[in-house]
């Protein structure tokens, strides 16, 4: 409901470019890292982080989309833009995805409950280490207090953003 | 739901290796990114120039928005406003607000002539201002408070050089790019302010909490003599503030630690100035002492 440009009427025997097939969702995990370019001055971490939410839901949706390693380049460019010290996401995300890659080999039964469990994990994980590399660059004394609020809403918004990516997968994969 | 199918590639060797190597790579990758976490605690602005291309790329599309929403920002204030006792209530308390900050720099500088006139020597700081520029996005998902300027290394900003509104004290540059530089918030958790209280002059140091406010300790020995309402203004110890700019407003006292609100709201304000580090403006060589000043740093390029 949120477009109808993403209502498209499939056609037999037309295949989606290369382009629209590998490079959706590597837009949109980049175009959610940007949006700390839009012009609010906060006093306090409030904004979810978009980037790491969507590459969760690209994930979670697309297990056989990415190898571990599209953590690296999606983490540089989070890092860039969102102000932490370079390097912070590049690690955190890697370590969350490889997690995740062990997590899906020991689960027997999957549903959206245990993928939200997952995503859930991944947040704690990738915020609370983004504090902890914040506190040990200069960044003061920062308490896990201060990204609380943040971690509660970047976790319920979950659900909704997996619920958009796959909108989007759908007129992905639909020529 | 059952699991979704395995990502392991059976007895095909090429996809075994292959999946092998994306780890390899993965875990490479990501002791990398550790590696630059742990350069960053030695040098935290060491890799500014990777972020120069994404700042250039986001300054317009950051300055155009802020373009159409500035304003937004103040609804809820004219909404509080007009739910409590009409419009005209927001533009007394306005009024206010500008009077109480023209009274706090009329006690500095009351209180700084006091100063002056102990002393023989008498130090000028004029014109340290450098410019006039927006606040155009900030790090909102970081523990961190930093906030885009929308003017850089080629308008003459430099690292360093405070940063503050009409109303107080905003922070001090930290990065610079070509045409933008980063701001570090008073509210950010390093950054330490010298400050005073505005009426006595007993000096605190102000560390910023990540929330929107700062805690104040007082270099004096004893209890805390901070009470609710007092207010602090810069005292210029340190070179890099111009004394007399307004920081905070005190409201608790706890133990040792007094926690104040900024006076300067980042997300209110409509420009800032970039003014020049305290330390340079005074220093700066007139006419009549160019000529030291060659010779002197002549003679402290030749000691080395």
């Amino acid at each position: 409901m949120i477009d109808p440009h993403l209502y498209h009427v499939p056609r037999l025997g037309r295949h989606p470019s290369r382009f629209r097939l590998a490079g959706t969702p590597i837009i949109t995990v980049l175009l959610g890292s940007c949006l700390t370019a839009l012009p609010i001055i906060a006093q306090s971490p409030v904004m979810p982080p978009f980037g790491l939410l969507l590459l969760l839901a690209w994930r979670l949706l697309r297990a056989d989309l990415w190898r571990a390693w599209i953590g690296l380049p999606l983490g540089l460019f989070d890092d860039v833009m969102s102000g932490q010290p370079i390097g912070s996401a590049m690690f955190l995300w890697t370590v969350a995805l490889i997690g995740i890659d062990t997590i899906e080999h020991r689960m027997v039964w999957r549903s959206y409950r245990q993928d939200w469990l997952i995503a859930t994990l991944a947040i704690i994980f990738c915020i609370s280490g983004g504090l902890f590399f914040t506190r040990i660059t200069g960044g003061g004394n920062v308490t896990l207090f201060l990204v609380a609020p943040q971690m509660v809403w970047t976790i319920l918004l979950f659900p909704f953003v997996v619920r958009q990516c796959a909108r989007i997968d759908r007129w992905r994969v639909m020529a | 739901m059952a699991r979704p199918a395995s990502r392991r590639p059976g007895i095909n060797r090429k996809a075994q290796y292959s999946l092998f190597a994306s780890y390899v790579v993965a875990v490479t990758g990501a002791a990398i990114g550790l590696l630059l976490v742990v350069v960053a605690i030695f040098d935290p602005t060491g890799f500014a120039a990777i972020r120069v291309a994404t700042s250039e790329i986001s300054r317009p599309v950051s300055n155009a928005l802020k373009g159409m929403v500035s304003g937004v920002g103040s609804v809820d204030e004219v909404l509080a406003a007009y739910w409590r006792a009409g419009s005209q209530n927001i533009a007394l308390r306005r009024q206010v607000e500008a009077d109480r900050n023209r009274i706090i720099e009329a006690k500095g500088v009351a209180q700084e002539n006091v100063r002056l006139k102990k002393l023989l020597k008498l130090v000028d700081s004029d014109a340290s201002e450098v410019l006039t520029a927006r606040l155009i996005a900030s790090s909102a998902t970081s523990a961190r408070r930093f906030a885009r300027l929308n003017a850089g290394r080629w308008q003459g900003v430099r690292p360093g050089m405070p940063v503050r509104a009409p109303e107080g004290l905003i922070g001090r540059i930290h990065i610079t790019t070509p045409n933008s530089a980063e701001v570090l918030l008073l509210t950010d958790t390093s950054n330490i302010v010298p400050v005073r209280r505005a009426n006595d002059s007993i000096p605190a140091i102000s560390t910023g909490l990540g929330d929107g406010s700062v805690e104040v300790r007082a270099l004096t020995a004893g209890r805390n003599p901070f009470k609710p309402g007092d207010l602090l203004v810069t005292s210029g110890i340190g070179g890099v503030y111009q004394p007399n700019i307004p920081v905070a407003v005190v409201v608790r006292a706890q133990g040792e630690i007094a926690y104040a609100v900024p006076l300067a709201n980042p997300a209110r304000v409509d420009a800032v100035v970039v003014e020049r580090a305290f330390e340079d403006a005074v220093t700066r060589p007139g006419p009549a002492r160019a000529g030291v000043a060659d010779e002197t740093a002549a003679s402290n390029v030749a000691q080395p």
